[in-house]
């Protein structure tokens, strides 16, 4: 995408930050709490400070962000979100330090090498299984992406995964009806498991091949992050289940 | 194993429940649960299940009143959750956890029962019929937050969660709830510490829809559950004038431990940590705010109540203080029950002696577990039942600093350049 176009460039003339000074643990626990600031609510978070050109005047407060992306690892997908949807405010969030650090230093040089691109974009540190609802209001998001997340295979691990019923209902507040969540894994037992956590759940319905082949953030899934080039270079196989929220059949009569 | 290295960690405050026509009271200390009949002027004998083991084995967490007192549950550390009668006192369910009970609430038509686990999870069980060893199906989830209070709204549309990452958690609850409660209404957020309890505004005059909290901030907060929005402040112990020059009191010293709503909603009694009595604080409908009354006293021992209770029909609040069991001390489950009558907009509540209080001293025998309870021993309980209250209550202490910055809570600010 633009991203491989730009990021040599960049590389040389600023000095993007390069990966492997970055490195971090292969996998967080999510259970175990970090000290990292937590917001007290959403209303709590200056977000002028992560899209400082687009949210500078007081005018701008009731522009929202309206993507996240949930374990955003190196964030190429925000990146090609970004240009892609130049309007919509997005952010990525990781619960890893060094790699949300990185992040941050990807979206700073690319704001400099690219006058007035970039700006949508933002990350933030933080375990996404606990405090969504610090940072996002009740139908805020119209698209949630969780691509390629820790597959914690023991079954005594399964509360980890960052798909879940009990998970689920917190996305489902925080999505706007006809708000769409995409998923994408390499690893078939739990591409069948958050497939299946979304077919049970009363306030997600799948979408249809028809309405997949139209979304073209679709074909992002597999190609925009670093996890899913990876895969695509090992010719892996992915399992994407993409979902809308919808209201439950017994409140709409 | 376990129970050996956390030892103060499983000391359990005593709790108290007061039937909503004030017929009965009851307290649960340690593994005993404790009931006294006020009509009948005598200790009531509960009947458990024949094919249950004999009430609880470990610290009772939680009890409760429900549905307009047609049933009372108790529930707690030995993951048995006791469903009875208050007419006959008989044990008429009992529900096994995979884990740890901390919260329980019934639901206001008496059909289901709730309580949450250790984890964090909330199980529903249905009681149409209330046979033995139903099994609870998941419900909701706070994720990885042990939940301290679990209540329906007085309309019955919603349950409440409260969880000691500061968060109230309002969900609807559905018509078939063992499919699980799925839509969330609203997160109503803005304490900066634990929330410890949660009560509900009651009285025609007022909104269904108002909440109370208190927190280990030290404040109480007044919510819209509808849609989450805090109406007020009310930063308690600061403007009950406790503050004062006792800097060195740690930031917890102030926690909220308990609120009672008395005399339908118009007062709010507040137990704090640090204080040997209560607070009243009066609910104003048309301001939406929170305004301090008065501070009633327990003036001549250290009673610092870890519970409250009252029935709305009769203005007394009956409060407890107590744990579980003390190491080295020959009162196990100690427990020190005082009522403060008169509650009222006219009259100046009085905290009863002992010759005064209701049913007497066959009351202080079976709730106390004896008549008279020596100054020393209560010196020693007071103690123990703050370590409890904050093991309880605290999650981890956070060197200051860090703390600090967990308050800020502006992050990335390094994005700015
Ligand atoms: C396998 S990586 C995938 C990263 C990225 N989505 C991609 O496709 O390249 C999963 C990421 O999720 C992050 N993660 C795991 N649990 C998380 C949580 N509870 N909150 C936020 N991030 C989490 C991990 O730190 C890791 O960076």
């Amino acid at each position: 995408m633009s991203e491989t176009e730009v990021n040599p460039a960049i590389c040389k003339s600023t000095g993007l930050p390069r990966k492997r000074f970055y490195r971090a643990r292969a996998h967080s626990n999510p259970l175990s709490d970090s000290h990292f600031p937590v917001p007290i609510s959403p209303s709590h978070v200056d977000y002028s400070l992560h899209y400082p050109q687009l949210l500078s005047g007081q005018a701008d407060s009731s522009r929202k962000i309206q993507f996240a992306d949930i374990g955003c690892g190196f964030g190429g997908l925000l990146i090609s979100l970004s240009t892609m949807f130049p309007e919509t405010l997005m952010i990525g969030m990781e619960l890893r330090d060094k790699v949300t650090e990185y992040v941050k230093e990807r979206i700073l040089s690319l704001r400099k090498a690219n006058p007035g691109q970039y700006q949508n974009v933002s990350v933030v540190r933080t375990n996404s299984m606990k405090y969504i609802p610090n940072y996002f209001e009740k139908g805020q998001l119209s698209k949630m992406f969780f691509l390629f997340p820790d597959p914690h295979f023991k079954e005594k691990n399964h509360r980890r995964r960052v798909i879940s019923p009990f998970l689920l209902d917190e996305y489902a507040y925080a999505l706007e009806v006809g708000g769409i969540i995409y998923t994408i894994t390499d690893v078939e037992e739990l591409g069948d498991w958050m497939k299946s956590c979304l077919e049970n759940h009363p306030m997600f319905e799948a979408l249809t091949e028809k309405e997949l082949e139209a979304d073209p953030v679709v074909k992002l899934l597999s190609s925009a992050t670093e996890e899913g080039q990876k895969v695509a270079r090992n010719e892996g196989q992915t399992f994407q289940a993409v979902f809308r929220r919808i209201v439950p059949s017994d409140q709409t009569s | 194993m376990e129970v050996e290295s956390k030892k103060d960690v499983e000391v359990a405050p005593a709790i108290i429940a007061v039937h909503p026509d004030g017929s009965s009271v009851a307290v649960a200390v340690g593994p005993d649960l404790r009931v006294f009949d006020l009509r009948g002027g005598s200790a009531v004998s509960l009947v458990d299940d024949p094919a249950a083991e004999p009430f609880h084995k470990d610290n009772i967490r939680a009890i409760r009143f429900g549905a307009e007192g047609r049933l009372f549950v108790s529930a707690g550390d030995d993951k048995t959750l006791k469903i009875w009668s208050p007419h006959s006192w008989r044990c008429i369910s009992t529900v096994s956890s995979e884990k740890r009970v901390t919260a329980v609430a019934v639901s206001n038509d008496g059909g289901f029962v709730c309580f949450a686990d250790k984890f964090g999870v909330v199980w529903v069980v249905d009681l149409d019929p209330p046979l033995h060893d139903k099994k609870p199906m998941p419900l909701l989830s706070h994720y990885c937050s042990i939940i301290t209070s679990l209540e329906f709204s007085l309309d019955g549309r919603f349950i409440l969660s409260a969880d000691r990452d500061f968060k109230i958690r309002v969900t609807s609850f559905p018509n078939k709830p063992l499919n699980g409660a799925h839509q969330i209404q609203s997160f109503c957020l803005g304490h900066t510490e634990f929330v410890s309890c949660l009560a509900f505004v009651q009285g025609q005059e007022f909104p269904d829809s108002l909440l109370l909290s208190g927190s280990g901030d030290s404040t109480v907060r007044l919510w819209d559950i509808i849609s989450g929005a805090l109406l007020h402040t009310c930063e308690v112990a600061n403007k009950a004038g406790l503050l004062e020059s006792d800097s060195k009191e740690d930031n917890h010293g102030h926690a909220i431990t308990d609120l009672c709503t008395v005399l339908d909603g118009l007062l709010v009694a507040v137990a704090i940590q640090s204080l040997q009595g209560i607070v009243l604080l009066r609910c104003n409908v048309s301001s939406q705010t929170l305004s301090v009354s008065q501070v009633v006293s327990v003036a001549g021992e250290a009673f610092i109540p870890t519970c409250l209770g009252s029935s709305p029909s009769i203005g007394n609040l009956w409060m407890v203080t107590g744990v579980s069991s003390l190491p080295g001390c020959n009162y196990p489950s100690l427990a020190r029950v005082r009522v403060i009558s008169g509650i009222d907009v006219e009259q100046e509540p009085v905290v009863l002696g002992d010759d005064n209080i209701p049913g007497g001293e066959k009351l202080l025998e079976t709730l106390q577990g004896t008549a008279s309870v020596d100054d020393n021993a209560f010196l020693a309980a007071a103690e123990a039942v703050k370590t409890a209250m904050c093991n309880l209550l605290i999650k981890k202490q956070y060197p200051a600093e860090n703390r600090e910055s967990r308050k800020k809570t502006r992050n990335d600010r390094k994005l700015k350049g």
